[in-house]
């Protein structure tokens, strides 16, 4: 889309006009992540730049919100569940999405649409009706307010990633490979550790990184399922931006930030490799 | 033919075992289906067991209503031949049930809850329920006086223990305890199994029915909830007042002369001088108590939520009643679902369109930008994507207010008075812009893939042809385009509808969505039943959305990242 030099006066205009529009829009999605990032370093308690921060006075800086956030019983607690809970969520699902994941990508397998549809179900379903009846049929079982209610519906949640994911390595996945290994008296155990998990690890790991995201922003459902025990550190900003807000809150919304950098990167690469991979795989 | 297989005579391919290669291949396919299923099962059972038993409990809920019958089964029973529009109170028989129904509820603590449950269809309901229970006891104690003036004996636990039970050789009656366990059980939804040491007699329970009952039903109470030993305590106060009502009702006397068990000598003295006890009818009492029990409309509303399920919370989620007349309109204040349901769908619809405004020209620009620039400026899309739903709201909560930098800025350019800032948040303008900034990805990821796959000599060749820049974006491109626009809009509409957070704290009064309303009646109004009809409705509509993005999209073209 470059211009030619041929381009009328109107078209120049259009041309670079469409470029500031765009780079507008561009600046309206990610201005507001970037600016809570120097906010946090404020070292007074406002939520806007201060005259010192404009002038780029050192004083005007500090590192008091994020001491606060490492000191704070209350944002500590909150951060040892989310650290608790996500990676157990993530786990319950990948290990049984993953299996699932296989079973599904056979050949013959009854019912197919009907089973995808349920499992792809948590994604569809708004989270407000999820928490609700989850709500309802936890405190019916025993399960509301504790971290095993909270585990199981953030691995829900977290599965319909993991199918999506693993589903879409796999159509990559060269069939006769277990063949082979089969042919060479290998088990079927030993056939998905030594060659199948290996190639779809990169699925696996990205649906992973999804079910545990998905967990560790997760609020809706912790509200409503958990209790105060478990209030993990979505739980915490909601209820303070709620009720009190504090600047501590921009202080870890700039970890999360970071922590989100990490995880987009890191899926990033994979998505790479693995259409790396595939390129190299025949047919 | 391989050294494997053979033919029989009549044509028959076999494997190498010797069967048939049909049946072989058959039982191959079948142990490939079961492999597969086997190695689905877990998480099939896992996510009905965590999420579709969680869906379809609360789509149970939004009709249920079993707590009426099972708080008031005799009243809901009796009160069935009454007809609400003769205009006339149900009679005495209706009042009678209700009392001693109410007294059972009362000392299960679990009459407030029915009264609440009511107050949802009739306000008045609650404290109606809580003002009467209070004072249950007081008919009892009456009566309770002026037996024990007839003989102090009638104050003796073990005297009632031997009139009452089957403790000396007299024929038990079955059935009677059972049947009150079962009817604490449905009431308190505790465990009321076990052994209560006492066995009602059959003959005494045939001439004074209601006092068998209500003795039976305290046995009950008592053993099991109190721990007591039922032959040592002196039995609660509604067992009076239905010795009082076996003692009045026709054909009493005979029955009682005829009697010759345990405690036959005082029962017919207490027969003798039943004209001593004070002639109030349960009908009095109820009435003496508040005079709400003699408004019809009371009555009206028990018997239309009498039934195990109703409508009732439906109805009034579209704005409707259930009232004793039929099915009505909401009275005008009170009309408010109908109205949220279109400022949820309405703002959706904004919020979509702004996506669409906004979106439609970052994804053409990605994707007529070379491969190397467009995924760096793809990684500023999938940042946001990326980023904390609650760092977005917090970022927006942090600009929009008031005193926040956006203000600041345009006070600083001059476009805004210092003293005149503007309302960005707490209302729809709140909402509005940080949805769109939340869905934004949402629009621009289908698009891009969209637009990635239209041909760039398309245009070219409609240029070629003489159509002007715009003429071949709007024939060529755009049209091409369509499905793109398609898919994130829906896209984005169903993740809108159904959002609760970002509402919940930058919506203020005006800018929330029905969402946020079902949390209110979880968390705060208790109205669970109603919490879940709205629910209802909400799965209902995202689930045809999503079945219109299936038939348009392809459930198989979900994309991530």
């Amino acid at each position: 889309m470059s211009l030619p030099i041929y381009a009328s006066t109107g078209q120049k205009i259009w041309y670079y006009g469409f470029r500031v529009i765009c780079g507008l829009i561009f600046f309206f999605l990610i201005a507001p992540i970037v600016t809570i990032i120097p906010l946090s370093f404020n070292a007074e308690n406002f939520f806007t730049f201060t005259p010192g921060m404009l002038r780029l006075d050192p004083d005007a800086y500090g590192l008091d919100h994020y001491r606060d956030f490492f000191t704070n019983p209350s944002w500590q607690q909150a951060l040892r569940n989310s650290v608790l809970i996500a990676p157990a969520a993530t786990v319950l699902s990948v290990s049984l999405g993953t299996l699932a994941a296989i079973g599904l990508s056979q050949s013959h397998v009854p019912f197919r649409g009907v089973i995808m549809a349920i499992l792809i179900s948590p994604m569809i379903v708004p989270l407000i009706i999820s928490a609700a009846g989850m709500y309802f049929f936890y405190s019916r079982i025993g399960l509301q307010g504790t971290y095993l209610g909270v585990v199981l519906a953030h691995a829900a949640l977290g599965i319909p990633f993991v199918i999506i994911t693993v589903t879409a390595t796999l159509v990559g996945f060269d069939k006769s490979l277990t063949r082979a290994s089969a042919n060479l008296g290998a088990n079927p155990v030993t056939t998905f550790f030594k060659v199948q998990m290996p190639l779809i690890l990169p699925g696996v790991i990205s649906g992973g990184l999804f079910a545990f995201i998905t967990s560790f922003d997760e609020v809706v459902i912790v509200l409503f399922v958990g209790s105060a025990g478990q209030k993990t550190l979505p739980w915490q900003m909601f209820i303070g931006l709620r009720e009190q807000i504090s600047p501590t809150i921009l202080a870890v919304a700039t970890i999360l930030v970071a922590i989100s950098i990490l995880l987009l990167t890191t899926v990033e690469l994979l998505r790479r490799r693995s259409e790396r991979l595939r390129g190299m795989t025949p047919g | 033919m391989t050294d494997n297989t053979a033919q029989t005579e009549n044509g028959l391919v076999l494997a190498a075992d010797g069967r048939p290669l049909k049946t072989s291949l058959r039982r191959a396919l079948r142990a490939q289906k079961i492999r597969a299923m086997l190695l689905i099962a877990p998480l099939l059972l896992f996510i009905l067991v965590t999420f579709i038993a969680p869906i379809a409990d609360m789509l149970f809920r939004s009709v249920e209503n079993q707590i009426v019958g099972d708080t008031l089964p005799e009243t809901t029973a009796t009160l069935q031949d009454w007809e609400f529009t003769s205009g006339e109170l149900p009679d005495e028989d209706v009042f009678e049930a209700l009392y001693y129904d109410m007294f059972v509820a009362v000392e299960a603590r679990r009459h407030t809850r029915l009264g609440s449950r009511l107050n949802y269809e009739q306000t008045g309901m609650s404290s109606l329920f809580r003002g009467t229970g209070r004072s249950l006891d007081d008919l009892g104690d009456d009566y309770f006086d002026v037996f024990e003036e007839i003989d102090p004996v009638w104050g003796d636990a073990g005297f009632w223990y031997s009139l009452m039970a089957a403790d000396n050789g007299e024929d038990p009656i079955d059935g009677l305890i059972a049947s009150q366990q079962a009817r604490l059980e449905t009431l308190s939804s505790d465990d009321y199994s076990g052994e209560i040491g006492f066995e009602p007699a059959a003959d005494i329970a045939q001439i004074l029915p209601r006092t068998a009952d209500a003795y039976a039903a305290w046995a009950t109470f008592a053993a099991l909830v109190d721990g007591d030993t039922v032959s040592e305590e002196e039995p609660w106060e509604a067992v009076f007042s239905a010795l009082a009502s076996d003692l009045r009702r026709d054909g009493a006397g005979a029955a009682i002369a005829a009697y010759s068990g345990d405690g036959a000598a005082e029962l017919q003295a207490a027969y003798a001088a039943r004209d001593q006890l004070p002639a109030i009818t349960y009908t009095e009492f109820f009435l003496n108590e508040n005079e709400d029990w003699g408004d019809v409309a009371i009555w009206g509303t028990i018997q239309a939520y009498s039934p195990a399920f109703t409508p009732g919370y439906f109805l009034t989620a579209i704005d409707m009643q259930l009232t004793p007349e039929g099915i009505s309109a909401q009275p005008e204040n009170r009309q408010i679902y109908v109205t949220l349901f279109v400022r949820t769908l309405f703002m959706s619809m904004v919020i979509m369109g702004s996506c669409v405004l906004l979106g439609y020209p970052i994804a053409f620009l990605l994707a007529n930008l070379p491969m190397r620039i467009s995924n760096m400026l793809l990684i500023l899309v999938l940042l946001p994507f990326w980023t904390s739903l609650l760092v977005r709201t917090s970022a927006w909560k942090v600009l929009l207010q008031q005193q926040g930098v956006i203000n600041d800025i345009l006070v600083w350019v001059g476009l805004v008075a210092d003293d005149n800032r503007l309302a960005l948040i707490n209302n729809q303008t709140g909402t509005i812009i940080a949805m769109t900034h939340i869905l934004l990805p949402f629009m621009i990821l289908p698009l891009y893939s969209v637009m990635q796959t239209i041909p760039v000599t398309y245009v070219r060749a409609a240029k070629s042809l003489g159509a002007t820049d715009w003429t071949a974006f709007w024939r060529v491109y755009f049209p091409n385009s369509v499905p793109g626009i398609g898919a994130g809009c829906i896209l984005v509409f169903i993740l809108s509808i159904g959002y609760y957070i970002t509402p919940e704290l930058v919506g203020g009064e005006t800018g929330t969505f029905i969402s946020n309303r079902i949390a209110y009646h979880i968390s705060q109004s208790l109205n669970w039943g109603l919490a879940a009809a709205l629910g209802s409705i909400l799965l209902v509509v995202v689930l045809a959305l999503y079945w219109a993005y299936d038939k348009i999209v392809g459930i198989d073209n979900v994309k991530l990242g």
